[in-house]
């Protein structure tokens, strides 16, 4: 269990894309500044920071989590997934191959938040429905593509994943 | 050049001590200690967002979210009890809920998204009094008793009783909600619930919870409850009295919802003025009397 330091810092022990840390933080710390400059993994963006854009959304223990809503020290024992865990450039998920084909991002700044929103959709109901879709992104902002390639993307990457299953 | 040291690095929330509740016991004697000092940390859906505002300073942030003991839906006798720590991702899913608490899972379709539903707490959004959120409509509506604990032992509020203004409740810093108990619904009884917001899972601009029974056509113990109108959730007593005894017929409705929007003393937002307020409490108070009847005739 997490014990106060003589710092005022709490040591956490949290599994990251399926590496464990071991850091000491400060309670105040959010698990997105966690995240991006403790562990430098800046692939999770910061929007709004008070739970609105879904920007930094993140699968805490298998569900989407705001990380801006949530303090680094709550998540000891945690199991965390970030938008670092789906791919490389040379090895994208198919979720990235969709969003890329179907042009679902234009600045990219909320596709991350919207790769693991659909990532959680994806792993409950693996063929989704277009009102499913815009249900499970409803809570992430893009000020560029108006989301309708965003939908495709999701719906694309649906397909891709049972092709890939059988 | 040299990274700043951590402490220094710049951070939203203010500072605050740490405590992570290991017991519902321990926890009720820290807060008979620090109660004016803390607050409980359950999903932190609004609670997060207004320490990165910093508009609070807890000397201490008391973390419950370690109290399973808290998180339970069940049926007991003609009562649904849910814990406080209860996800809304839980009850939204919940079997019990969907048969026995309808117009709580009606509602349900208009609560936040599913991230915010996946952390976000029963317990957590009653006590938090948001004026916009649906829960203290619904439960104000289906006369549920809250158990509320503190070191020296337990009470209980009626819904009606609980919510006292804008983010503001019964609760003393000592004592915790701990406990929400819903009659189930009866054979008879039927239910609506209609609400307007800005985007599907925002705040309700305004929302209309209401239960009725028809006997022979005529309404019967009809209560109706608002959200997202005034500083508070609350019951609508005169619209639901000149309901009673009258035949279920869509001028009885319109009268009782235009007494409703002629009463309400709407908060002004962003999204809503007065006026616009008013104007949906009476489309929507007709509207949920209009499908509650019709399901109760069924």
């Amino acid at each position: 269990m997490a014990a106060p330091s003589q710092h005022g810092r709490i040591a956490i022990t949290v599994t990251v894309n399926g590496v464990t840390h071991e850091r000491e933080v400060e309670p105040r710390r959010l698990l997105s500044d966690f995240l991006r400059e403790d562990l430098a993994l800046t692939g999770t963006h910061v929007g709004c920071e008070h739970g609105v854009c879904g920007v930094c959304n993140i699968l805490l223990n298998g569900e989407t989590a705001r990380s801006c809503l949530i303090f680094a020290v709550q998540c000891d024992g945690a199991e965390i997934r970030t938008v670092e865990s789906l791919g490389s450039i040379d090895n994208m998920h198919p979720l990235q191959e969709a969003f890329w084909e179907k042009h679902g991002l234009q600045c990219g700044f909320c596709t991350p938040g919207m790769l693991m929103s659909a990532l959680e959709l994806l792993e409950s109901e693996p063929n989704p429905s277009l009102e499913a879709i815009r249900e499970a992104i409803s809570s992430n902002y893009c000020r560029c593509t108006g989301y309708q390639n965003i939908v495709e993307a999701v719906q694309h990457a649906a397909a891709k994943m049972q092709e890939g299953a059988t | 050049m040299q990274e700043p040291p951590r402490e220094n690095a710049e951070m939203k929330p203010p500072p605050f001590r740490y405590e992570k509740a290991s017991s519902v016991q321990g926890l009720l004697n820290l807060l008979a200690d620090q109660g004016e000092d803390a607050k409980i940390l359950a999903g932190g859906q609004s609670l997060v967002p207004m320490l990165n505002l910093r508009l609070t300073y807890p000397e201490v942030l008391i973390d419950i979210n370690g109290l399973g003991e808290l998180d339970y839906v069940r049926l007991e006798g003609d009562r649904v009890k849910i814990g406080a720590l209860t996800r809304h991702r839980t009850l939204r899913d919940s079997p019990i809920i969907a048969e026995h608490c309808p117009l709580m899972a009606e509602a349900y379709q208009h609560v936040a998204h599913v991230t915010v539903r996946n952390r976000g707490t029963l317990g957590g959004n009653l006590s938090h009094a948001d004026p916009a959120s649906e829960m203290p409509a619904v439960i104000q509506c289906l006369d549920a008793t809250l158990v509320v604990s503190s070191k020296v032992g337990q009470r209980q509020v009626a819904a009606s009783d609980f919510f006292v203004g804008a983010l503001t409740t019964a609760l003393d810093p000592s004592e915790l909600l701990t406990e929400v108990q819903i009659p189930i619904c009866g054979p008879s009884q039927s239910c609506a619930f209609e609400e307007v917001s800005p985007r599907k899972g925002d705040f309700a601009m305004a929302g209309i919870a209401v239960t009725m029974e028809l006997s022979d056509g005529t309404c019967q113990s009809v209560r109706i409850a608002h959200c997202g109108v005034e500083d508070r959730s609350s019951r609508a007593s005169a619209a639901e009295a000149s309901l009673a005894g009258k035949p279920a017929e869509a001028a009885h409705f319109s009268e009782a919802a235009a007494l409703l929007a002629e009463t309400v003393e709407p908060t002004e937002s962003y999204h809503a003025d007065a006026e616009l307020k008013c104007d949906l409490v009476r489309s929507l108070t007709a509207r949920a009397l209009t499908r509650a009847a019709a399901r109760a005739a069924r």
